[in-house]
Formats: structure tokens, sequence, C-alpha cells
């Protein structure tokens, strides 16, 4: 039988060195997507140890820093949906991440889980993309746009550990989730949208969550039509369980116009 | 009919397990603990089509461990007692694999790290052959139903108007809240003991029986609170508990076979996927001259319930409409894919959707309104349906309509640029009871006793899956006695003690089971005049002499009533992304009489939902044999965001053989909403959909090409 060692780190430091000598171990915050892969068995190779970094003060807490919005890499979304910070600086996590899973999804998942996990169907990561956000790690910062490097892949060397994400302040995104239902669903699209910096980031139309830069650019001249056109060759949807390729490109074009007639 | 002042009928008194249900002490299968008991687990097929060229299991895992069932363990015949001995209990070493998923060998050990480990030295090889994927690609006929009224062929001459139109309709899963499992134990006299979450315990304890050889006796199946069914405990639960009691012989001690959610969704059955063809044809002024319809349904591998569901399809084909010719030709097909089975409705959901879309359809060509075009068309008393009945009571097809119309406001239009708001309407009948000559054949029993403490005890193995069978039994029977509800109580549902009143299944519990109740407690009462309790009276089912039915040529009576249902849809549709949300369904329902009006607007407003979610969400992609929607991370029903407001209107036109006027209303509201919420996306964005579910792919496809 499989067994798996189970790590309690006592605080951020003895984590980062737990995580760096411990071969085939990986961090486990909320636990919302690695004990779904544990049970469905997914996750190739399967891990020997698991990393609990859930309790770790240093990785809770919304907070202001030198400028920026800083959110605990393990702060739960219901944490996010609570802080006043939050509300004032980045509404449209807050309004995204009321629409990630059921509010027990939502007492356990976290920001820090949705980055590593990197599904191109990750809820909050167009919203980074954004806000331009920063990926805080162990050792380093990571501009979000230089974060996802493929399907499942990020920039995280394999023992970095992600610590928190920065915000920069004053801007305005709106978004828009299309699923299957009204809750608790896997998105077919997610764009969220930003008009200055003109930034266009979409989630479940490629193999990452990516920012539609053809789009982007359009919008950055006020070619609103050129931005709707140009979006359908940024992304690069498939049919899956879920969705249509065809659907997909449609539906994009239309929710960014949708988006932008009233952002 | 009872004269006395109705005190418990009529009347929403507190449900009989409702207590126990909300307080956690409700016992479900999975909470029952049994110490020594072992785990069991189900090997199945890997591939759609094929043969079992070897089974290996692994020298390198000790096998003495575990116990290992395979079709040679069986001491019976290898065979899952329904309609047809088509399906093994196990699939033999060398045998056919029909589909996917298929059970080959069973598992039983102490704990579930051993079960699991054991499970992975186990090795099966195939031959593959080429399955059949669709209806389309099929040839294999499981059975075949042809209803003749009229003469169609001379008919086509008097119309001046014909319609064509094909229909397509999904595969759904009926998502009951607790999975299927059940416990075996075996006992030192042979005998053998399943308790399990079932709707049908009899059908249960015949499979028992057959495969592994007992008698009567020998087989002893219980019901445990069961979380729902929705006929996805109809059949399936007769695999699962012939299973696990296998295991338990072989293992000497009790074992238990609990799927989780996920097996529960790959392997057991679903509504029956169809493709649904109308030609009819009317006279200018609308007056209906014929009705041409072909049906076929989607079985999958194994026969199970199909030529019940294909029956009532068939019958139901022709809607809730008096029309002088009519030709129905239903077949049911075989495909290399998990076998389909009973859900609510039963065939008739698939049949009624294309039947009241037509209506539409015709109703646009005349230029004239569906609502007239129905009241034009509708059934009513003393008319014929499809197979001859006269229809000589309890006909509400006026009443729901009048009803539903009277209680639905004006459509307002959106108040977002995006989205648009459309209106649409259905008219349906639903048979109440089995079909034909089923009530007849099965003659369902119970028994009803005065005890000496003078309290009264109901018999019957009909069970309580959340529609209320215990709170309403205990009703009719405390009103034909005149006496409170706390004088009467029921045996529990085991074969041991009670006797085969039928499986709860086709709308039949309340209606044809809750009559013998009644009839047992009026009779109780008037022996209790002359003689002192305990005494007991046991009654069954006698078809009445003006119910004629005739099976090899589809004429008669078909159902001995039926209820009536008018549904009105009212749905957003988003333009920016195709998604349809249902805001409003008004659903106005002739139920004879409501026994119980909170049970039944709760049983009306869920089984809206149900179809709610079979008309727009609920999709089954197939890849390889095989369901892709396999978890409900993806196979997705209505939550509560998305389900609309319901507002039922309950129709009281009492049936003279229902108690106290009663008609079956389960799967009725199953059958409506559907087609209500395809004609009110074409009220809103001007397209007609053939297909359910109305996904935004669909919708917008649809759009872009008009």
């Amino acid at each position: 039988m499989h067994e798996v060692t189970f790590l309690c780190p006592k605080d951020l430091q003895d984590a980062v060195r737990l995580y760096r000598t411990t071969p085939g171990c990986r961090p486990l915050a909320g636990g919302t997507d690695l004990m779904v892969m544990l049970h469905a068995r997914t996750l190739r190779p399967q891990p020997r140890a698991v990393l609990d970094i859930w309790s770790l003060a240093e990785l809770k807490g919304v907070r202001r820093h030198s400028g920026m919005l800083e959110i605990g890499a393990a702060e739960s979304y219901t944490g996010i949906i609570r802080s006043r910070e939050a509300h004032r600086h980045v509404p449209a996590l807050v309004a995204a991440a009321r629409t990630i899973g059921a509010a027990q999804i939502q007492n356990r998942g976290t920001l820090g889980g949705n980055l590593a996990n990197a599904s191109p169907a990750g809820d909050t990561l167009p919203i980074l993309l954004a806000y331009d956000a920063v990926v805080v790690t162990d050792r380093r910062s990571i501009p979000i746009d230089q974060f996802f490097t493929g399907y499942r892949k990020t920039a995280l060397q394999p023992d970095e550990l992600i610590t928190a994400v920065r915000f920069p302040q004053g801007r305005d995104v709106v978004f828009r989730k299309v699923g299957t239902r009204a809750a608790q669903a896997i998105s077919k699209v997610m764009m969220a949208v930003s008009r200055k910096p003109a930034r266009i980031a979409i989630g479940s139309v490629a193999e990452v969550p990516l920012r539609a830069r053809g789009a982007e650019a359009a919008l950055e001249r006020g070619d609103v039509d050129g931005a709707i056109a140009a979006v359908a060759d940024d992304i690069r949807p498939i049919d899956d369980v879920r969705s249509t390729a065809d659907y997909r490109r449609t539906v994009t074009q239309n929710v960014l116009r949708e988006l932008l007639s009233v952002g | 009919m009872c004269t006395a002042p109705l005190t418990a009928v009529g009347r929403s008194v507190p449900r009989r397990e409702g207590a126990d249900k909300v307080t956690g002490r409700a016992r479900y299968t999975d909470d029952i603990a049994v110490p020594g008991a072992w785990y069991g687990r189900t090997i199945r097929s890997t591939i759609a089509r094929g043969a079992i060229r070897s089974l290996t299991l692994d020298p390198a895992f000790d096998w003495s461990r575990v116990v290992v069932v395979s079709a040679d363990d069986i001491p019976g015949e290898n065979v899952v007692q329904l309609i047809r001995d088509d399906q093994p209990v196990l699939a033999p070493n060398g045998g056919e694999i029909r589909h996917k998923e298929e059970p080959i060998l069973l598992l039983a050990a102490p704990d579930r790290a051993t079960l699991e480990d054991a499970a992975s030295h186990i090795h099966i090889e195939y031959e593959l052959a080429t399955p059949v994927s669709d209806i389309g690609s099929a040839t294999e006929v499981f059975s075949t139903v042809d209803i003749a009224k009229g003469d169609v062929a001379s008919a086509q001459r008097e119309a001046d108007l014909v319609v064509e139109r094909e229909f397509r309709v999904g595969l759904q899963e009926q998502l009951y809240i607790e999975p299927q499992g059940a416990i075996a134990f075996p006992e030192a006299d042979g005998t053998i003991r399943v308790i399990g979450s079932l709707q049908c315990p009899y059908y249960v304890h015949r499979a028992l029986k057959r495969a592994l050889k007992l008698s009567d006796q020998q087989a002893v199946v219980v019901q445990a609170e069961t979380g729902g069914g929705f006929g996805g405990k109809e059949e399936y639960p007769s695999i699962v508990a012939v299973h696990a009691a296998l295991l338990a012989r072989k293992a000497g001690r009790p074992v238990r076979l609990i799927y989780d959610r996920h097996e529960d969704l790959a392997a057991t059955t679903k509504r029956h996927p169809g493709v649904i063809r109308h030609r009819t044809g009317v006279k200018e002024d609308g007056t209906l001259v014929f009705q041409d319809i072909e049906i076929v349904l989607d079985g999958g591998a194994y026969c199970t319930l199909t030529p019940v569901v294909l029956s009532r399809a068939a019958i139901h084909a022709a809607g809730a409409y008096s029309c002088p010719n009519v030709r129905i030709r239903a077949r049911a097909v075989a495909t290399n894919t998990p076998p389909n089975g009973a859900f609510r409705g039963f065939g008739a959901p698939q049949s009624l959707f294309a039947a009241e879309l037509m209506v539409e359809h015709v109703a646009e060509r005349l230029g004239v309104s569906s609502v007239d075009l129905r009241r034009k068309w509708m059934l009513r008393l003393g008319d014929t349906t499809a197979t001859g009945q006269v229809l000589s009571e309890s006909v509400g097809s006026e009443l729901v309509l009048d009803a539903a119309l009277k209680n639905a406001p004006a459509v307002r239009p959106s108040d977002r640029p995006t989205v648009r708001r459309g209106r649409g309407l259905s008219l349906v009948f639903h048979g109440s009871g089995f079909t034909g000559s089923g009530e007849k054949k099965l003659q369902g029993t119970i028994a009803f006793e005065a005890l000496a403490d003078g309290t009264f005890r109901i018999l019957t193995a009909s069970t309580e899956i959340g529609q209320g069978t215990k709170t309403i039994f205990c009703q009719l029977a405390a009103d034909a006695l005149g006496v409170g509800m706390d004088k009467v109580d029921l045996a529990p549902q085991d074969t041991s003690l009670v006797p085969d009143s039928g499986p709860t299944v086709a709308s039949r519990t309340a209606m044809i089971v809750g009559r013998l109740v009644q009839d047992a407690a009026t009779e109780v009462k008037e022996r209790l005049k002359r003689e002192k309790a305990p005494l007991r009276v046991e009654k069954s089912y006698i078809q009445p002499d003006s119910i004629h039915w005739d099976e090899t040529t589809y004429r008669g009576d078909a159902y001995p009533v039926y209820a009536w249902a008018c549904t009105i849809a009212d749905v957003d549709v988003d333009m920016t992304t195709g998604e349809v949300r249902v805001s409003d369904l008004i659903t106005a329902v002739d139920c004879g009489k409501a026994l119980h009006p909170v049970m039944a607007e709760g049983q009306i407003e869920g089984g809206c939902l149900q179809a709610v979610g079979w008309a727009t969400i609920e999709e089954i992609k197939m890849q390889d044999g095989g369901y892709q929607n396999d978890r409900l991370a993806t196979y997705l029903i209505p939550t509560a965001l998305d389900a609309p407001r319901i507002r039922t209107i309950l129709v009281e036109n009492p049936y003279s053989r229902g108690p106290f006027g009663a008609k079956g209303i389960g799967e009725l509201p199953m059958d409506g909403p559907a087609p209500a919420i395809i004609a009110a996306i074409h009220d809103a964005t001007g397209v007609w959909l053939d297909e359910i579910p109305a996904t935004p792919e669909k919708v917008l496809a649809a759009c872009a090409s008009r």
C-alpha cells in the first residue's frame, strides 16, 4: 500500500526547510485540489510526503505591504471575502472568490493553492492576471504574467514555496464567469478585464490562464471592435467534458463585448 | 367512500420518519455498524465490447487475506432476475463483455486498504470487438410496440397540412442523494439476509432466490432508510444485493457493498435516450386528422426493464390529445453502453416532450395560438385515447389548463439588455399505476392488523423513498378507522414480515396500495363491531371488470386513470452566453385528491426541478462506451440558485377507485417542464431546439445559424 508521511512544520522557516529536504513532498494548504487528486489517484508520481502549511500564521492574513495589498498564500477565500482591505482594493477578487465552489470549499481553498495547482480553469487566476499581481515565494517575487509556463506547469522551482500574493492598488477590474450552472461550477470561460492599463485575462480557453495580448494592444489604442476581433486569435480553446472550442471562442468574444460596453 | 369527517387525509401532518431524518437518527445503509463485517468491491470491465481472454490473480499477493468471487461461485443461475435472462450477475471467464463497467469479479476484505491492494493485483485481458455506440448504428432490437387507431394511411388524403419533425432526448442520471449500497448477512441455517437502499424488496428477493438458489424463507430482504430512488433503485439494487450476498456467503461473515458516487454514476442505470419522429396531419381549421409517430429508445447493453419503459413511452406518445387516426411504432435497441433503466416518468417524459413540441410546430404553421390548438385537440371526458381507451372519469385536461393560465401573470421584458425573456406552456397526462394488465398480474397484497392493545399495524412491502409512503398509509388507515394517527403503525419493509404489495414504482403506491390500505382498514373497523382484536385482514388488488386490456394488440384501458398537468415556464436566455435560466414555473396538477398537500407539492416541485435539469444542463457525453460525466464535478444538476420559483396549483378532481379520490402523481411532474422550456426559449429567441438538454452551446449555435 501507498504510505504518505505527514509533515507538520512549526513555522514558515521550518516549512521551507522541510520542503527543500524531503523528496517527493507536496504542500497541503486547504486540500481542495490535493485531496481530490489523491483520492482519484491522478498524481504521478504519488507524493511520498505531505507538508501541512494550512495553519502557518505567516501565510495567513490580508494586509498592506509597501503600497501593495498582500494576501497570505494560505489565506482562505472566506478570509478574503470577509476582509475589508480586500473589498476596498481588490473587489473583483472578492467577487470571484464568492463564485468558487460552495461555502465549504471557500473555507478551505486558498490563492496559493489555486496558483500552485495552475489549472487553466482556476477562477482567481484571470483576476490575478488582470490586476498584475505578484507571486511572492520563499526566495523571490514572480510577476503573474511569467508564472504559468504550460499545462499545470509554473515557474516555481521544485522546492519553492508560495508565501503571498501582492496586488497593486487603484485598478478597476471587471469579470464574468461562464459555467454550466449558477453556482458550484467549473468555468467554461472566465474573463477579467482592466481598461487602464489594458488587461484582458481569460481562463479555460487554453492550456494556461492567459492574457490576450492582441486584444489588449487593440484596447490600448481604444479600438474596442479590434479587441473583440483579435481575442479570438489570442485563445486556444479545446473541446472537453465541459464545453466546445467553438462555443468558447464565440462566448469569449461576446463576454469581452459585454464587459467593454459596461466597463 | 368514507362519510366521517377526515381528520388526517388532506392535512399536512408531520412526516412519520421526518424527525429521525432531520435529527440524524435515521440509519441509512452505510450508517449501519456491523461488527466483523468485511468491505466488498466490484471489479468491472474497462472495455465496451469483447470477451474475457484471461483472469489472473497475481501470485505476488497473498489471496488468503481476501475473498474473491467469480461467476463460478454462483450457486444458482448466473442471471439478474428481471424481464429477460440476458444479464449475467458476473461475466464469466471467456464470456462476453457487452458494456463498460460490467461486473466481472467481486472482492471482500477486512479493511479498505487490503481491498485496494488486492484489486490492484487482478489482471484481466480481453479480446476486443467493435462496440455499437449509439442508436444510429444499433441493429439488435430488445422489443417493439405498435399502436394503431383508425387508419393513418387513408387519413393522409384528408389533411390540408402535414408537419414533420424529429426530436432527441438525452441520458439522465437519477442522482438520488444516497448512492447504492447493501449489507448481506449469512446465517447458520443457510438464510441470507440483505439490508439495503432499495425501492422494491420483492424484486431483490426474487433475484437473490434465483442467483443464490434460495427458498422463499432463505432469502430475506430488508429496506434500510433510503435516500431517494427515482427509479434508480427499482432494478439495480438486485445486482448490488446479489453481489453482497455472494461475497457474504463465501466469506462466511457479513459483507457491506457500498458504492461511492463515482462508481454509482459510472456503472448504474440512466434514463433512456431516444429519437422520436412525428408526422402530424391537420385540416385548415386546425382539426387534428392523424398522428404518425416513430420512437427509438436506447436500452443500453442489457434488456433490464426496457420493454416496459418502451411501452409507457408509446402509450403516452400521442400526448393528451384526441385524434381519430394514430400510428405509433416504437422500438428499443441495444448498444454497448451501460444498461438504461427505470427513471421517474419511465419513457413518458421522452415521448411527451416530442408530442408537446409538435403542438407548437403545428400551431406555428397554422398561424394560431398553441393554447387554442390544445383546447381544440385535448382529450375530454368520453374521448378515446390512442389505445382506444374511453376516458370515463376524472379527466382534468381543461381544469389544469384553465388553472395554470389564470395564475400566470403577464410576462415582463427583462431589464438586462442582453437577456431575452420568453414563456412556454405544455399540457400532459400520465397513467397512474402499472400499464395494462400489470396490476392484475401482480395482485399486490397487503395485510392489516388490529392489535390487542387497541393499536393497528399496516403490513406492506411499499417503501418510503422520500415521497411519503409511511405518512400517507397511516393517514388513510386512521381516517378509514376513525382513529387518531397515533394509533396506527407500520411494519418494517422486511420480506420475512410483510406480504408483496408490489414494487414502489409507476405512481402506484398511494393510489393502488393506498386504496388496499383504506379498504383493509374499513373492513377491520366493521369486523371490530362483532369481533375482538387481535385480528388480521389481507387484501389483494382485484382488477375491476370494467378494465379491459389486450397486450397483443395494445388496445384497451392502458391505465386505470390518468393524472393531468399544465405547466407554464418562463425563461431568461442570456444572448451573450446562450445560458437558459428558468425563472418561473407554474404547474397546475390534477391529482384527484391531495392526501397530504405539502408532500404533494414537494413531489411536484422536486419532479419539476429534475425536469428542468434534464431540459437544460444535465448532459452526459460518451467516450469509448463510458460516461465522461461520471463525477459530481462533471455531472451537474441545478443548485438552489438555478431553481426556478415553482408555483404548484393542486386541482382536486376525484377518481372513484383511488383512496379518498387520489390519483398517482409521482412521475407526472417530470413530463411537462421540458417541452414548456423549449417553447419558452423559442418565444424568447425565435429559435426552435429539437434536442435536450438545451445547453448554451446548442442555444448559441441555433441563434447563430438563424
